[in-house]
C-alpha cells in the first residue's frame, strides 16, 4: 500500500521532471505520450488504492525523515483513507482528461512541451496534498500547486494580461497563506506536532483552552487556529474577500483553467478543512464564519456571471459560486456533502471548460459569447456534452450535480450552526442564479442567431478526437457518479471515521437510509427545482425569445449593472488601498529605508567616513624626519611625565 | 671633587642641544647626523660619571660598545648622505619628503 501511494504520487513527478529537463530534446509526441503514460498510471494506481481502500485498508506511515529538529522530525507521509483515495482519483482521472485534451488545444502552441511539463507537475503537487499524512507536507504540496498555477495562468508571458494575473493570484495567495502557515506554528505549537493523526488526538484536550491576543483578549485556541487554517483555505478555493484573482486566472489556457482553476487546485481549500474536520466540529464559530463566508461566494459570485460576457469567465464565476457552495456545506458540518459536491463539480466543470476550449478552438480564440451563437449544429459533440456539464451544473434532477447540490442545500437547511438560515436563504438563491448565468451562456452560445463573422463561420468544425474524446470522457462521470457515490458517500459507510461527525445534530443523518433513487423522485418536493426551473426560463426569454430584453434592463439599472460589471469594485478598491499602499510604502523602504538609511549611512556611510578619517590622518604623514623625531620625543616626554606623576 | 649633578646637567644639556638641533635643523643632511652623534656623547657623559659614581667598571665598558655603533652608523649615514646628493643633487632635509602621505 505504501508502495502504490508512493508511485501515484511519483509517477507524474517523473514525467514532469524529464519532461522539463529534457523535453526539448525529445520532441512533442514523446513528450506527450511519456506524461500521458505516467499520469494514466498514477490514474489506474489511485483507482487499485481506491479499491484497496474499499476493502478496508488504511495507511497513514512516513516514508522518509527529511530533518529531525529539536527532537521532532518532519517527515514525508502518506495517508490513505477513504477522503484522500477518491481525491487521489478525481484528481489523476481529471488530470489525464486533461492531458489528452491539451494535445489537440496546444497542438500550435510553440511551447507546448513545457506546458506538457508544468501539468505534470501540477498533477504531482496536487496528489502531494491530497495524500500528505501531515501539515509540512500539506503546505509542500500547497506552495506547489500555487507555484504551477503561477506559472500556467503566466503561460503566455508575452501578454502583459496574462502576466499581471499570474501575479495577482500569486499575491492574493500570499496573504492565504499568512493566515494557513500561522495556523501551522499553531498547531504546532499546541500539538507538539504536524501529524494529523497527533493533532487530532490532541484537538478534545485543547477545546476550552484559550490563547491571549493583547489587550485583554482572549480567543479559543481551536477557534483562532480553525480561523487562520481557514484563511489559507480562503485564499486558495477563492472565497469572498480573496477571491479576486480566479477571474483573472483566465487569462491562461483553457485546459488550465479546467484541471486547475475549476476541478482540482482550487478545491484544495475544500479539501483541506474537511481534513481538519475534526478540527472543526470543536469550533463552532469558525465553522458559522465559513458558513457565511461560503453562502456569500455562492450567491453574490454568482451573479457576477450573469453579466460577464466571456465565455470562460462566465464558468470562472460559476466555479466560484460552486466553491462557495462547498465551503457552506462544509461549515454546516455536513462535510460529506461538501466533498461530494467537491467530486461532481470536478468532473462537470472540467467538462464545461473543455467544452468552452472547443468553442474557443473552433472560433479561432475568440471568448465574447456576443460573437457566438448557433454553434450547436456546427459542434455536436460540444454541445451535447456541454448540455450534460451545464444541466449538472444547474442541478437538474438526474445529473450528478443535483445530487451532491441538492443534498447539500437540504444539509445546509437542517445544520444547528449559527448562521444556517441566512446561508440557506442565500444558497436557494443561488440556485436560481446558477440556473440564469448557465443557460445564458448555453442559449448565447449554441442557440439563437449566429453572429459571427463569415470568414469564421466558413472554418467551423469539430476538433479531432482528442478534444472530443476527454469532454466523453468526462461526460460520463458527469451523468454517472452522482447516482453512484450519493448513498455510499452521504449515508457515511464511505468516509468512515475519515470525515469528523459532529457531536450533536448531524445535518446528513436523514441521508443515511435514503436511496439515489428515493432522491431523485422526490426532487419535485424540493424548491431549489422551481428555482432553478425560473432561472431556465428567465434565461430563455431573455436570450431566446426576446434578445431585445436584456439590453433594455441593462439600461434601466445602469448604476447596479456597472457595480456588477466592475465585480463590487473589490479589485478597485485593492487596487487604490491594497495595493497603492503597498507600493507606496515600498517606495518609503526603498527611498528611505534602502537608499538613504542602508546604503546612505551604513554601506556607503562607512565608507565615506573612513575615507574622510583617511584624509585626516595621512596629514600626520608628512614625510619630514625632524617632525617625525619630534613626536617620538614629545610622546617620550609625555610618558615619563605620566609615570611620574602615577609612582 | 666635582659632584655627579654637574656631570649629568652637562649630558642632559648636550642631549636637550642636540634635539633642538633635529628639530630646528631644516637645511643640512650633514647637521643631523652630528646632532645624532651628539646625543650619543650625552648618553656616554652619563655613563661614565655613573660609572665612576659607582664605582663600577661595565659603564665605561658600554662607552666603548656605544662608540663603536655610532662609528659604524655615522659611516652608513654618510655613505647614505652620498647616494642621496647624487641622486636629488640636494641635502636639503626640506626636500626629502618623499615619504609624505
Amino acid at each position: 500500500m505504501a508502495s502504490l501511494a508512493l508511485w501515484v504520487v511519483l509517477a507524474p513527478l517523473l514525467a514532469a521532471l524529464v519532461t522539463g529537463l529534457a523535453g526539448i530534446h525529445l520532441g512533442r509526441r514523446l513528450t506527450h505520450a511519456l506524461t500521458i503514460i505516467c499520469v494514466l498510471a498514477s490514474c489506474i494506481l489511485a483507482f487499485l488504492m481506491l479499491l484497496q481502500v474499499l476493502a478496508g485498508a488504511r495507511l497513514d506511515a512516513p516514508v522518509y525523515t527529511w530533518m529531525v529538529s529539536g527532537g521532532i522530525p518532519f517527515q514525508i507521509g502518506f495517508l490513505v483513507d477513504p477522503l484522500s483515495a477518491l481525491l487521489a482519483l478525481v484528481v489523476t482521472f481529471v488530470s489525464l482528461a486533461v492531458h489528452v485534451y491539451s494535445i489537440g488545444y496546444m497542438a500550435d502552441d510553440p511551447g507546448d512541451v513545457r506546458f506538457f511539463g508544468y501539468i505534470s507537475l501540477f498533477t504531482f503537487a496536487m496528489l502531494l496534498l491530497v495524500l500528505a499524512n501531515n501539515f509540512l507536507q500539506l503546505f509542500i504540496g500547497w506552495e506547489g500547486v500555487g507555484l504551477v498555477s503561477y506559472l500556467l495562468i503566466g503561460f503566455w508571458f508575452e501578454k502583459p494580461t496574462a502576466t499581471a494575473a499570474a501575479l495577482k493570484a500569486f499575491l492574493v495567495n500570499r496573504i492565504g497563506d499568512l493566515g494557513f502557515i500561522l495556523g501551522i506554528a499553531m498547531v504546532f505549537r499546541y500539538a507538539g506536532s504536524l501529524s494529523y493523526a497527533t493533532f487530532f488526538a490532541r484537538v478534545p484536550d485543547l477545546a476550552g483552552m484559550t490563547v491571549a491576543l493583547g489587550f485583554g483578549w482572549h480567543v479559543q485556541v481551536l477557534t483562532l487556529m480553525g480561523l487562520l487554517l481557514f484563511v489559507g483555505a480562503m485564499g486558495k478555493s477563492a472565497q469572498i474577500p480573496l477571491h479576486v484573482w480566479l477571474p483573472d486566472s483566465m487569462e491562461g489556457p483553457t485546459p488550465i483553467s479546467a484541471l486547475i482553476h475549476a476541478a482540482t487546485m482550487v478545491t484544495a481549500g475544500v479539501y483541506l478543512v474537511a481534513r481538519l474536520s475534526p478540527l472543526y466540529i470543536h469550533a463552532p464559530e469558525a465553522l458559522s464564519v465559513i458558513l457565511v463566508i461560503g453562502s456569500l461566494t455562492a450567491f453574490f459570485m454568482g451573479i457576477l456571471g450573469i453579466v460577464a460576457t466571456d465565455i470562460k469567465r462566465v464558468i470562472a464565476y460559476s466555479t466560484l459560486s460552486q466553491l462557495g457552495y462547498m465551503m457552506a456545506g462544509l461549515g454546516a458540518t455536513a462535510f460529506a456533502a461538501g466533498i461530494f459536491h467537491l467530486v461532481t463539480h470536478a468532473f462537470f466543470k472540467a467538462l464545461l471548460f473543455l467544452g468552452a476550449g472547443s468553442v474557443i478552438l473552433a472560433m479561432h480564440h475568440e471568448q465574447d459569447m456576443r460573437k457566438m451563437g448557433g454553434l450547436r449544429k456546427y459542434l455536436p459533440v460540444t454541445y451535447a456534452t456541454f448540455l450534460v456539464g451545464a444541466l449538472a451544473l444547474v442541478a437538474f434532477p438526474g445529473f450528478s450535480g443535483y445530487f451532491s447540490k441538492d443534498a447539500l442545500i437540504d444539509a445546509v437547511g437542517q445544520s444547528p450552526v449559527p448562521g444556517a438560515a441566512f446561508a440557506h436563504v442565500l444558497l436557494l438563491l443561488s440556485v436560481f442564479v446558477t440556473a440564469l448565468y448557465t443557460f445564458r451562456m448555453l442559449f448565447m452560445v449554441f442557440h439563437g442567431p449566429e453572429r459571427m463573422d463569415a470568414h469564421t463561420r466558413e472554418h467551423l468544425h469539430e476538433r479531432p478526437w482528442v478534444v472530443t474524446l476527454p469532454l466523453v470522457l468526462l461526460a460520463l462521470p458527469a451523468l454517472a457518479v452522482g447516482w453512484i457515490l450519493f448513498h455510499p458517500l452521504l449515508g457515511g459507510s464511505f468516509f468512515g471515521t475519515a470525515l469528523a461527525t459532529p457531536a450533536g445534530i448531524n445535518p446528513l443523518a436523514s441521508f443515511a437510509h435514503l436511496s439515489a433513487w428515493r432522491f431523485f423522485l422526490d426532487a419535485w418536493d424540493a424548491p431549489s427545482f422551481y428555482l432553478m426551473l425560473a432561472g431556465l426560463a428567465v434565461a430563455a426569454y431573455g436570450y431566446l425569445w426576446r434578445p431585445e430584453w436584456p439590453g433594455r434592463l441593462v439600461a434601466r439599472i445602469r448604476p447596479l449593472y456597472g457595480l456588477l460589471v466592475q465585480g463590487y469594485y473589490f479589485d478597485a478598491v485593492y487596487l487604490h488601498l491594497g495595493a497603492a499602499g503597498s507600493v507606496l510604502l515600498g517606495r518609503r523602504l526603498w527611498k528611505w529605508g534602502d537608499e538613504q538609511a542602508i546604503d546612505g549611512v551604513g554601506v556607503n556611510g562607512t565608507a565615506s567616513r573612513i575615507g574622510w578619517l583617511g584624509t585626516l590622518v595621512r596629514k600626520l604623514q608628512t614625510g619630514f624626519l625632524y617632525q617625525y623625531a619630534f613626536t617620538m620625543v614629545a610622546a617620550l616626554v609625555v610618558l615619563v611625565f605620566w609615570a611620574l606623576v602615577r609612582y | 671633587m666635582i659632584p655627579l649633578d654637574d656631570y649629568l646637567i652637562l649630558g642632559a644639556i648636550l642631549f636637550a642641544l642636540a634635539v633642538m638641533g633635529l628639530f630646528i635643523n631644516r637645511k643640512n643632511l650633514v647637521v643631523l647626523l652630528m646632532c645624532v652623534e651628539l646625543i650619543l656623547l650625552a648618553v656616554n657623559i652619563n655613563f661614565v660619571a655613573f660609572s665612576r659614581y659607582l664605582m663600577n667598571r661595565e659603564g665605561q665598558v658600554f662607552v666603548f660598545f656605544v662608540l663603536t655603533v655610532a662609528a659604524a652608523e655615522s659611516a652608513i649615514g654618510l655613505a647614505l648622505l652620498v647616494v642621496v646628493f647624487r641622486h636629488r643633487q640636494s641635502i636639503n632635509v626640506q626636500d626629502l619628503d618623499q615619504l609624505k602621505g
